[in-house]
């Protein structure tokens, strides 16, 4: 190379260096992140992949570690988790297209703004605190599936909503500009052009959202979430089904002392009276029930089918797989610690599973996108 | 077609409200049998244990939960109406008593099986036995930043750092601990590393060479080959924390009764009588696989007695109470401390 030219290639030997520096540093911070996450996961893998089996998976708790499965917690994960989508999702998605497409810019969407930004950082028992302030004592809904959705929802409603402002920042503002200019009206520049695009960006939000949720543990034990259960919050054609007939207030008992109940046998009934008298019902017979009978029965198949209807589980009882993986963690037997590993297993497959299609979705999404 | 499917869903739901209403209209409803226990975190794997047995028994037709939220978190529920069930790791306090009464709230109390709160220590400590003085003047709070060496307790003593583990403030084990050790329930030094989680502290023992962490006994045989126990004396001499020296009171002053409190409406349900019964003539066979001691044969009986004739009350009177065998806690009248509820 010719002399005058030395000085000019050695500065580009320089920023050849540079440029393959950080090539190297970039690559070993993503080493650093990714070996993190392969040392964890076979750090479980090895604790508790022996334990990993079918009946783990449809097995209840049980006070021998090799008796006890996670039966009740992924099932009760799964339920909570589908109520805090279908709370956090809507209203996260609204708000985020509101504050960027609608409202004007002023000093309260400026606080609102810079609220929801920090709310994203507050501790999650915080939630739990304000969630059994409100939810559970409050609004006396107590410790059920739909309280534990609603906790999980405002946890991640500011994730969800930072997601969707930004992915609704990122459309060009070309594209509206020529929806507006060909006569759509503002909500046809949102519903078509706007929404459509910011889409896989929402979906993005929503997913890190679920994933933070599904592995919070501190805001359901302050809200009173179960550790053991040994039933699910929907019924099979055949499980027990046993209820005590009561008045529903004291008041009541007075108003209608001789009050009864029509008990309409499906399956095969028992009733205890309260004077200890038993009366079997065969199907398709009915009984008059005071008060202070006990009614035991088992579930037919429209029985099992209700079961499933929202209604009839947001109001049951529920656990979930961290709060049973913090138990084990610190029960004194080293076996119960093998249990807490694979639980863990299973809860990354659960995780995967629901981002794996979130990020199917995503990927739908995107190739329609042209810009 | 879409419409029609939406018309009978709605259908269903407004006859779903009307049954309920009519269930309403005469005042009877049909109350699923629920049964939630919570609490000490301490007593859950014995309350989990009953309610595993109970749940089979029953193929699942009455539902039990249980739920660890602490003795104290679990007490403030109990006295909101929220459990029927509170498992304590010690005797119902005088707060407690107080805010059940105002609720209305009447329970039975039932201690189900012993605890020894177990002293431990490195393997590779030569000491074998402390009196209840030493551990005073280790655990006490004036001793907080001047007593950091062993030699500090007792000049006998090697020349090691001090490093303390103990239980989270929030759990009725520190409550007991301190309450036995110093006097007064609450009362501790603060430079010590607190858990929630016992294994935390097995960890931080095995890992120190002049580390003293304290836990249930479960916790301490579960890891005997990894960590010492001391023998305590307090003024009779040094006694090892066994099942034995548990049972019969003899371990002092750190033998501690486990407790369930019942609510005494919720004891009037056919499930829950059910429930306490199979708890009670169960727990001399589950306490011991659970790491801990049963009571005498006789005390489960007298118990079950007290909580089929819903004899309410506490024996303790808001105290916790070190050092008193079952036998002369059983004897004790019961404060009627909660008023009789009215029907």
């Amino acid at each position: 190379m010719a002399a005058p030219f030395l000085a000019a290639s050695e500065r580009v030997k320089g920023r050849n260096l540079r440029d393959r520096a950080f090539v190297y540093w970039g690559l070993a911070a993503t080493l650093v992140g990714l070996g993190t996450l392969v040392a964890l996961v076979a750090d479980l893998a090895a604790d508790g992949g022996g334990r990993l089996s079918w009946s783990f998976l449809t097995s209840f708790p049980s006070r021998f570690a090799a008796d006890a499965g996670i039966f009740p917690a992924w099932v009760g994960s799964l339920f909570v988790i589908l109520t805090t989508a279908v709370i956090a999702v809507p209203v996260g998605v609204l708000s985020g297209v509101y504050l960027e497409e609608y409202a004007r810019r002023n000093w309260l969407t400026n606080a609102i703004e810079i609220a929801v930004n920090n709310l994203a950082g507050v501790p999650s028992i915080i939630y739990g605190l304000l969630a059994l302030g409100l939810f559970v004592q409050a609004f006396a809904m107590g410790e059920t599936v739909l309280t534990a959705g609603l906790t999980l929802a405002l946890l991640i409603l500011p994730v969800v909503i930072v997601a969707t402002r930004e992915a609704v920042r990122a459309v060009p503002q070309d594209i509206r500009q020529a929806a507006l200019a060909l006569g759509a009206t503002k909500w046809q520049t949102t519903a078509h052009h706007v929404a459509p695009n910011a889409l896989p960006g929402v979906t993005t939000g929503v997913i890190i959202g679920m994933s933070r949720a599904i592995g919070e543990t501190a805001p359901l034990i302050c809200i009173g979430a179960a550790t053991f259960m040994a039933f699910l919050p929907v019924k099979a054609p055949g499980d027990p089904v046993r209820y005590t007939v009561e008045y529903v207030s004291p008041a009541a008992a007075q108003r209608n002392p001789d009050a009864t109940l029509t008990v309409r046998a499906t399956n095969e009934t028992t009733i205890q009276y309260p004077d200890g008298r038993l009366v079997t019902l065969t199907p398709g017979e009915r009984a008059e029930a005071p008060a202070g009978a006990d009614v035991s029965t088992t579930a037919s198949l429209s029985d099992a089918a209700a079961s499933w209807l929202p209604w009839n589980w947001l109001d049951q009882p529920y656990t979930v797989m961290p709060i049973q993986m913090f138990n084990w963690t610190s029960r004194p037997e080293a076996a119960f610690r093998e249990n807490a590993a694979a639980a863990g297993l299973a809860l990354l497959a659960i995780t995967l599973l629901l981002n794996g299609g979130a990020i199917w979705l995503r990927y739908r999404l995107r190739r329609r996108i042209r810009w | 077609m879409r419409w029609a499917g939406l018309t009978g869903a709605a259908c269903a739901a407004i006859l779903g409200l009307l049954a309920a209403a009519c269930d309403l209209a005469n005042g009877l409803v049909r109350a699923p049998q629920t049964i939630r226990v919570d609490g000490s975190s301490t007593v859950f794997p014995l309350s989990e244990a009953a309610a595993e047995g109970f749940s089979i028994e029953n193929r699942g037709g009455v539902r039990v939960t249980v739920g660890e939220s602490g003795t104290g978190g679990g007490f403030r529920r109990f006295c909101r109406g929220e459990t029927e069930v509170q498992g304590a790791s010690r005797p119902i306090k005088q707060s407690e008593m107080d805010s059940c009464r105002d609720a209305g709230i009447a329970y039975v109390e039932l201690p189900v099986a012993f605890d020894g709160i177990t002293v431990v220590v490195n393997k590779d400590n030569p000491i074998d036995t402390v009196t209840v003085e030493q551990l005073r003047r280790i655990w006490a709070p004036g001793s907080e930043g001047r007593v950091d060496n062993w030699r500090d307790v007792d000049p006998a003593w090697p020349d090691m750092p001090l490093r303390l583990f103990g239980a989270g403030t929030a759990s009725g084990t520190f409550d007991f601990f301190t309450e036995a050790v110093n006097g007064e329930g609450g009362a501790s030094r603060t430079d010590y590393t607190p858990t929630e989680d016992d294994n935390v502290t097995v960890i931080g023992v095995i890992g120190n060479r002049g580390a003293m962490g304290y836990f249930g006994i479960a916790y301490y045989e579960q890891n005997q080959d990894r960590i010492k126990a001391l023998a305590v004396d307090a003024g009779g001499g040094a006694v090892f924390p066994t099942t034995e020296t548990v049972a019969d009171a003899s371990y002092q002053p750190l033998s501690r009764p486990l407790f369930v409190y019942v609510a005494a409406r919720a004891m009037q349900r056919p499930a829950v009588r059910d429930f306490i019964e199979y708890y009670l003539t169960h727990a001399e066979r589950l306490a011991p696989e659970v790491g801990y001691v049963p009571l005498p044969d006789a005390a489960y009986t007298e118990y079950l007695n007290r909580a089929l004739t819903g004899r309410t009350g506490t024996a303790f009177g808001g105290e916790a109470d070190i050092g008193a065998s079952i036998e002369e806690v059983m004897a004790r009248p019961l404060a009627e401390d909660a008023p009789d509820e009215a029907e």
